[in-house]
């Protein structure tokens, strides 16, 4: 049994002109101690499904089908409570933007002390030493000095090591990253997917990684989740996917990133763009796009088919090779 | 959406499209911003028209008959049909006044409201798109005379341009000695607005570019910024006509506003003020129901309009 | 620390030159002076030596020097229409005009934080949306139209409340009260709500609308998503956040009521500053006006000086000092 499942995931979206379906029968699992990158460009759902995971989707939006298990057991619809429970707990986030995720007006050792505590039976002094030692873990230097420093007193590179101790302080089992290092400096970039990488190993965490950078999925993932036009096109170990992308929009992303060896006229360019929500094309939602496109995929939608032992992509071309569905 | 044969879109009428839009949706899925609309619309045709739309001329000397004074309204007991509201302590038809009265307070908070805007907007685009010292300045004192309620500084400038004015003029120019002191009381948040929209755009490459090829920076800034801003100041100048016309009554009310011989109806609320004690409670109260009734259709108007241009809110 | 404070003072002090600048000019040069204080038959010799001994052929520079030294001194000459000092009226009427400030400020406060917290919190409740439409009527009705209303209802049909005047005031020394009186708090009342129930709307807006903007933050999904308790967010994390705001909307709030107050003070005839003011603007009462100006800029300025210290208190990022530039190299 794996750590999450995600099975069939549909999320809506009620507007006056109909309801938006922003995403669309999406199936996952996330093993324990498992990096599972979810790639795709802005607006294919990724932060969305993170967002569900965790319980945290924006009303008007709700999911309105599908089934999200954490350890065997639901928690798609649970009551806020206990879904709070779970939340830092079992399940933490990382978001984006390190200087809008503290609060300017506490120092970061009272926002650690307090996530602590309620995780934990911990009292205020205990909490102290811990939130120092994950500090330290973080690599903040002097974390005892620096714990009683405000937000705005670090660079970003230190406060996202901030955000990603807040996120560690009690264990999860799986931490949602959704562009973690987007808002950073490529320099420090590395840095911080190193610790995460680092950190993860250690603590044995799994990490829903969402990003729409496809080296920092190199670097840092064990599968990869290709997300278009809120489903999954793709999904597979990151070797196979990146050295040899099944689907065509998986192929048009990797041959439009340059890479080392690769010596290449032209960087691929997929014509058009995706699909607005409320113009998503019948039968398979790529198939404007696609240089591969024939009949059957203006018509019928592909579910994942296996392709390959481990790769699994929505795409009617592996129809045929499909060794039972 | 409509395609001619060769496959261009065109898009439909224009009444069309205002009813398909976004803004007319959540326009006509409210109940109470379309009351609120006919209300306003109501108040400004019956003002506008107000000689054919009221029953009686309250003003024409020759028309008034003493004897008719202090008539209650027409549901009660004394009253007559002839005036639907009751009349005042000089035989004047309530119900008249309160139209005439309209009028005057609309005329006066609109030409604020004007004044206002075009000189908050023109000061905000000159101090955002130039900068510098002139920037700092028009925004200093921008703020120092946001922390002073409009009221306030209406208030005083009404009072210190009375004494200027020579006394046989007081009359005649009150009207705008009073315009001027509203609107001068109200510029800042225009401009404050506006600023923020030519600052954003200043920073825009195509302004830039515009600005390289020697397109003349008035006509980058009325052609580019104004657009921009006017969603949002014309919420502001919605909201500041009900502001204007609170201002306007209490000013009139205080007796420093319009002058007695052409009542708002703030002066129409002052007037029959003196007469709630010995029981003719119309003479003010309806008066006061209008004031209230036309500033309230017109502040849900403009909270209805600060949701549907507000993006953030979509 | 002490930098900021001391560039807030030296900001107070050039306002409060500027206003006196304005004031002294109205004082000294709009209508004559000289006219208003000698008859109309007198001659021109008689009104040059009347020129001359109230100074007003001094350099101008002089004439606005002694101007502020007799200003800081209280002294603003007599009332054209009381025929009084100027200085002996504004301290007879101060204390009834703050206690009826005073007191509205209390009403208004108390019911509007807590009114605008719990509309910001509860957004889609029915009861937020029925409390929301009360304060759009709130801010709908002018300040001289709840006052007349209320002298209706309980003055006039019912006959509970006196519909003008102070009732009976305690003189402590300099200051008279009348909070010491049954009648003095009878009075008192619907004054004080009047004045109070706009403000009151106004800060319920403001503050909800604070709160939602919080609400809508980063940190405050971070906080959720560390898993936090809805008290600790709401009231640890987002409340604290309004507060700096909030803190403005009271400064603000302040110098509104003293606004407001001079048309609560007309209509219920409270003896206040604010009633002896308008009575000099329709006079053309200029020693009066002059004072009431002043007197107001300070309330404000010193208001806002309070507000300014207060932010720096709640937030710390004010407290970096201006050389040591936030977030090093790290």
């Amino acid at each position: 049994m794996a750590l999450l499942e995600v099975k069939n995931l549909r999320v809506e979206f009620p507007t006056r002109r109909g309801t938006l379906l922003a995403i669309d029968d999406v199936s996952f699992d996330i093993d324990e101690g498992e990096v599972l990158g979810v790639v795709g460009e802005s607006g294919a759902g990724k932060s969305l499904t993170g967002a569900s995971i965790i319980g945290l989707l924006e009303p008007p939006g709700r999911i309105a089908a599908g089934q999200i298990r954490l350890e065997g057991k639901r928690i798609d619809h649970l009551p806020y409570e206990e879904m709070r429970r779970i939340r830092g707990k079992k399940i933490g986030a990382i978001f984006q933007d390190p200087l809008t995720s503290l609060n300017p007006l506490y120092t970061i050792g009272r926002q650690l002390v307090e996530t602590i505590g309620v995780h934990t039976e911990l009292d205020d002094a205990a909490a102290r030493k811990r939130a120092v030692e994950l500090l330290s873990e973080v690599g903040i230097p002097a974390a005892e000095r620096r714990i009683d420093s405000y937000p705005h007193e670090f660079s970003g590179g230190m406060r996202q090591r901030v955000v990603i101790a807040l996120a560690l302080c009690a264990n999860p089992l799986l931490i949602i990253a959704d562009e973690p290092t987007t808002a950073l400096d490529v320099s420090i970039q590395a840095q911080i997917i190193t610790l995460l990488k680092k950190l993860c190993r250690e603590h044995k965490t799994a990490v829903m990684l969402i990003t729409h950078d496809m080296g920092v999925i190199a670097e840092t993932a064990d599968r990869v989740a290709v997300m278009y036009a809120g489903r999954i096109a793709e999904i597979g170990p990151v070797r196979d996917v990146i050295k040899a992308p099944r689907h065509p929009y998986t192929e048009g992303l990797m041959g439009a990133i340059p890479m080392v060896g690769h010596d290449v006229e032209r960087l691929t360019q997929i014509e058009g763009a995706m699909p607005r929500l409320t113009e998503i094309p019948a039968g398979c939602s790529f198939n404007p796009r696609c240089p591969k496109v024939f009949d059957r995929c203006r018509k019928e939608r592909p579910e994942l088919i296996q392709v390959g032992s481990t790769s699994h992509a929505a795409c009617w071309q592996f129809a045929k090779e499909a060794s039972g569905a | 959406m409509s395609k001619n044969p060769l496959g261009v879109v065109q898009p439909l009428s224009l009444l069309n499209r205002i009813l398909d839009s976004d803004i007319f949706y959540s326009f006509s899925r409210s109940p109470v911003t379309v009351l609120s609309a006919i209300v306003t619309a109501v108040f400004f045709i019956a003002a506008a028209f107000a000689p054919w739309v009221a029953p009686h001329n309250p003003f024409d000397p020759a028309t008034l008959e003493l004897m008719d004074a202090f008539t209650p309204p027409a549901w009660e007991a004394d009253g007559s049909t002839k005036f639907l509201l009751g009349t005042d302590d000089q035989g004047r038809d309530v119900f008249s006044t309160i139209i005439f009265g309209s009028r005057v307070s609309l005329i006066v908070g609109f030409s604020a409201v004007m004044f206002s805007a075009v000189l908050g907007v023109g000061l905000g685009l000159l101090a955002g798109y130039i900068g510098g010292w002139l920037e700092t300045m028009v925004m200093r004192m921008a703020d120092v005379q946001l922390t002073i309620p409009a009221i306030l500084v209406a208030l005083m400038i009404d009072g210190v341009a009375r004494i200027l004015v020579p006394v046989h003029l007081r009359d005649v120019m009150a009207i705008y000695v009073l315009i001027l002191a509203i609107g001068i009381s109200d510029w800042p948040r225009y401009a404050r607005v506006t600023r923020g929209a030519a600052l954003v755009e200043r920073n825009k490459e195509y302004v830039s570019a515009a600005r390289v090829i020697g397109v003349h920076p008035i006509k980058i800034m009325l052609g580019h910024v104004l657009p921009n801003v006017m969603g949002p100041v014309l919420v502001l100048a919605t909201i500041g006509l009900a502001l204007a016309i609170i201002t306007e009554a209490t000013l009139s009310f205080l007796g420093v506003g319009v002058p007695p011989t052409q009542p708002s109806l703030g002066t129409l609320i002052r007037v029959g003020n003196n007469f709630l004690f010995s029981g003719e409670y119309w003479i003010t109260l309806f008066p006061s129901l209008a004031l209230v009734i036309l500033v309230l259709a017109v502040n849900l108007l403009g909270d209805w309009l600060r949701d549907a241009l507000n993006p953030k809110l979509r | 620390m002490t930098a900021y404070i001391i560039q807030r003072v030296f900001q107070a002090v050039a306002v409060m030159i500027v206003v006196a600048f304005v004031s002294f000019l109205l004082f000294n040069f709009v209508g004559d002076p000289v006219d208003n204080m000698v008859g109309q038959e007198a001659s021109f010799e008689d009104r040059e030596a009347m020129r001359d001994s109230l100074g007003l052929n001094d350099p101008f520079v002089v004439q606005f020097g002694r101007f502020l030294s007799n200003a800081v001194q209280g002294e603003f000459g007599i009332s054209y229409r009381l025929q009084r000092p100027v200085a002996t009226l504004v301290s007879e009427r101060m204390p009834a005009t703050l206690e009826l400030v005073g007191a509205s400020a209390i009403l208004s406060i108390l019911l509007g934080i807590p009114l605008g917290v719990y509309t910001g919190i509860k957004r889609y409740a029915v009861s937020s949306r029925v409390i929301l439409t009360l304060s759009l009527v709130g801010v709908s009705l002018p300040t001289f139209v709840i006052g007349i209303l209320l002298i209706y209802v309980f003055s006039v049909i019912l006959g509970v409340l006196p519909s003008f005047g102070r009732g009976e005031a305690t003189q402590i020394g300099w200051w008279s009260t009348s909070f010491l009186t049954v009648s003095g708090w009878k009075a008192i009342i619907m004054p004080s709500v009047t004045l109070a129930l706009f403000q009151m709307t106004l800060i319920l807006r403001l503050v909800r609308s604070e709160m939602l903007e919080v609400m809508r933050t980063d940190y405050i999904k971070f906080a959720r998503a560390r898993g936090l308790s809805n008290r600790m967010v709401n009231f640890g994390h987002a409340f604290k956040n309004t507060l700096v705001p909030v803190i403005t909307i009271i400064g603000l709030n302040v110098g509104s009521l003293i606004a407001f107050s001079i048309i609560t003070e007309t209509v219920f005839q409270w003896p206040g500053m604010g009633f002896l003011f308008i009575q000099a603007v329709g006079f053309a009462d200029i020693p009066v006006m002059a004072a009431y100006l002043i007197l107001v800029a300070v309330i404000f300025v010193t208001i806002n000086l309070i507000v300014d210290i207060l932010y720096f208190v709640v937030d710390p990022r004010l407290r970096v000092d201006r050389t040591v530039s936030a977030g090093g190299q790290e």
